[in-house]
């Protein structure tokens, strides 16, 4: 017991040390906070920032959101929605958000499926994986079925079998087989390769999908963040954005 | 003052502190009030409500199938005994996440065994039955362990004695070694119960993750993390409740029977 008490305290004074040697380094470490519907395009794009060494953290909009509110200081914020960020804003914790990125929300399907439309999801034994309704792509989800007609949503809703916290889990649960159909977002499939194929919505069901991202309040490096969001717009990480599918803020 | 023992004590108390804070500061976040009222609702019940019966039969089927097993393990010698034993306590140290993509590959739709399972009429990815899998999987080696340090732990000459008196070998395992070896079965099963209890990762993976079907009170609280604080800290608090008594029972219980003339 004695023993493992020491353990702990010298693995803790060795994460202390590790982590004040980084932020003494060159250049500044920028720790970005995003969807992971983001997580390709990011990776790909954040190692040629020039100003700093980016640190990326993927998870659904809304749980990067409650880590904000409970103190996390992440430079920068990028979510799937705008709602969050405004929301973010509104409270202080968050520079005025800019609008950078669109996306579309589809019906994923495995590549050989037989699925080819929303109205294919209502029948008997279709299995249905969506995201949990806070995290955007849930929402965006849900706004789609609520236009559909009452009893269409109602059936769907009902082979839903499992509300995902991110785009990952869902993209995960169709890969693997576990469900015959999910809603994600279009640059999903791209990145998931053969195996996915998408499903278009019908365009008055379609719901607005736009990325926003911001400066967090208490950025250790905000003159950076600026940069990178900006970079958002126009520079290798947009570059990177339109390369993984997504299109451009309206 | 020597050294070294002052520093002992210093990385006891940053230890201690470290440790206990993080518990403690679940309950002064919120008011008893608060917390009481966000137990009350749906999906806080369904949650707590198919813990408990997840965690209930997978417990249930670690016992069944852990003790004749452990009770195998500790009382014969076999070439590869030492392999068979490392692999059985393997998932004890297995992070969860591997633990779900494990079972994802095993027996999910596409894994090796999927193909059976699902001849065989079973549904287990995205169903309750799924969610059992899931804990017991992750959860029996901390039985199983404990419950062959406990058979190995008793006096030979106690089913010995048995022997000769004429009762068979299943007779003295359930008569005497069960009896003698119980407060330590008792500690794994608690053990176990608090893992299963707790997981996350392999569930989310494996299970997924629906109100009432697979989303146990960790997935509930990971879902309330961005909208309802006050709700994922009732729902921690009650772990914690459930993990403290599950601790206690570990070291009272044994001590009770020791006391009453068993172990040794």
């Amino acid at each position: 017991m004695k023993r493992s008490a020491v353990l702990i305290a010298l693995v803790l004074a060795s994460c202390g040390g590790d982590d004040s040697s980084g932020s003494g380094s060159s250049k500044p470490r920028l720790v970005v906070s995003a969807a992971s519907s983001m997580t390709e395009a990011l990776n790909a794009c954040s190692s040629e920032f020039a100003e700093a060494t980016v640190r990326l953290s993927f998870a659904g909009s809304d749980e990067l959101a409650a880590q904000i509110r409970q103190g996390v200081r992440p430079d920068v914020y990028a979510a799937a929605n705008t709602k969050l960020p405004d929301a973010l804003h509104a409270e202080g914790l968050l520079d005025k958000p800019v609008e950078f990125a669109a996306n579309e929300l589809v019906l994923a399907v495995p590549a050989g499926s037989e699925i080819g439309s929303v109205d294919d999801l209502t029948a008997k034994g279709v299995t249905i994986a969506i995201g949990d309704e806070d995290v955007p792509i849930g929402s965006y989800t849900r706004e789609t079925l609520g236009k559909l007609p009452a009893t269409e949503e109602k059936a769907i809703l009902a082979n839903v079998r499992s509300n995902e916290p991110d785009v990952k889990g869902i993209v995960g649960k169709l890969t693997q087989g576990a469900v015959d159909a999910g809603f994600v977002y279009v640059t999903d499939v791209d990145a998931a390769g053969s195996d996915l194929k998408a499903v278009e919505l019908p365009p008055d069901v379609e719901p607005r999908v736009t990325y926003a991202a911001g400066v967090v309040e208490g950025a250790k490096h905000p003159e950076q963040a600026r940069v990178y969001v900006d970079e958002l717009l126009e520079g290798p990480c947009a570059d990177a954005l339109r390369d993984a599918g997504f299109g451009a803020a309206p | 003052m020597r050294w070294f023992p002052a520093a002992l004590v210093v990385a006891l108390a940053i230890a201690l502190t470290f440790l206990t804070l993080p518990i403690v500061a679940i309950f002064i976040d919120s008011s008893p009030a608060d917390l009481l009222d966000s137990l009350g609702d749906r999906g806080a019940r369904d949650a707590l409500w198919l813990s408990l019966r997840t965690t209930a039969a997978a417990l249930a089927i670690i016992v069944v199938v852990g003790t004749p097993a452990a009770y195998l393990l500790a009382t014969r010698t076999f070439r590869g005994k030492a392999l068979v034993v490392t692999l059985v306590e393997l998932p004890l140290v297995l992070p969860p996440a591997v633990a779900g993509v494990a079972l994802l590959a095993t027996v999910g739709p596409t894994g090796v065994l999927g193909g059976a399972v699902e001849a065989a009429g079973i549904q287990l990815s995205l169903t309750t039955a799924g969610v059992v899998v899931a804990l017991t999987f992750v959860a029996s080696p901390f039985y199983v362990r404990q419950a062959m340090a406990a058979f190995a732990s008793v006096d030979r000459t106690l089913l010995d004695a048995s022997r000769t008196l004429g009762a068979s070998e299943a007779r003295g395992f359930v008569r005497v070694m069960i009896p003698t070896a119980m407060p330590g079965l008792v500690a794994g099963g608690a053990l176990a119960l608090g893992r299963a209890l707790g997981e996350f990762g392999a569930t989310l993976m494996f299970a997924g993750s629906f109100q009432g079907i697979t989303q146990t009170v960790p997935l509930e609280i990971y879902n309330r993390l961005g909208t309802d604080f006050d709700g994922a800290l009732a729902l921690s608090a009650v772990l914690v409740a459930v993990s403290v008594a599950i601790l206690l029972a570990v070291k009272l219980v044994p001590r009770a029977e020791v006391l009453g003339g068993a172990a040794r």
